[in-house]
């Protein structure tokens, strides 16, 4: 069966993202397709290349980059909710004139089409948030 | 229909909308801070009994050990890993996140 998942809170708040990561590492465990996590709302914190936990925690984002590249989940972030709460990528921060960016590689920007097309595409959207 | 639940029923109502809103035959499954609602004599532990009758209740089991309540769940709440939370949504047509 194919999952798609979106991710409605940043990490280390509560527990949506470590819910939606341990939820898509069981659903790949048991032989399910997760196409795509789309990142909407504070979700679009987990894809901050600056993250730095503590070095006895979870990473988080690294996390959820490795998912991605090991299973080819595609990891979409929101472009309006990452540009309001400063998350850029490299092309996104020339385009606004800014001196960094700090998307990890792992994810890309773009709009809620995706999300739609995630709902559409799956056979299920599972939603994880606040 | 999975509905899936992840607020205290101290914190939030969706617990008890879930439960109202929520048709017979459907699933429902608490996750995070939810699993309170599936302990004895929580605030909503009534409203879960009666729901029984309709719906089936399960919780997550990772979630209520990380709280130490794995202990105090009611009589005829199921308990799931999240291989068996990713079953539940394979198994029903839909689902729905009351956040």
């Amino acid at each position: 069966m194919k999952f798609g998942i979106l991710v409605n809170e940043g990490p280390y708040t509560h527990q949506a993202a470590d819910s939606a990561f341990k939820f898509a590492q069981a659903a790949l465990a048991k032989g399910h397709e997760v196409t795509r996590v789309f990142f909407y709302h504070d979700g679009v914190n987990n894809a901050s290349r600056l993250t730095v936990p503590p070095v006895d925690d979870r990473h988080v984002v690294n996390r959820w980059a490795e998912l991605g590249e090991k299973h080819g989940v595609d990891l979409v972030v929101c472009i309006a909710a990452a540009q309001r709460r400063g998350l850029l990528d490299d092309n996104e921060a020339k385009r606004q004139g800014k001196d960094a960016n700090n998307i990890h590689p792992a994810f890309r920007i773009s709009g809620l089409g995706q999300l739609v097309e995630a709902g559409i595409q799956n056979d299920r959207l599972v939603t994880f948030g606040d | 229909m999975l509905h899936i639940i992840n607020k205290s029923p101290s914190d939030r109502n969706s617990v008890e909308a879930a439960l109202r809103l929520a048709t017979k035959g459907s699933v429902v499954l608490l996750i995070e801070d939810a699993v309170y609602a599936a302990t004895r004599g929580n605030t909503a532990a009534a409203k879960i009994q009666a729901a029984m009758a309709d719906l089936k209740i399960y919780a997550l089991k990772p979630d209520l050990e990380t709280r130490g309540l794995a202990d105090r769940v009611m009589d005829g709440v199921s308990l799931v890993d999240y291989a068996g939370f990713v079953d539940l949504v394979a198994e029903q047509p839909n689902c729905q996140s009351w956040l």
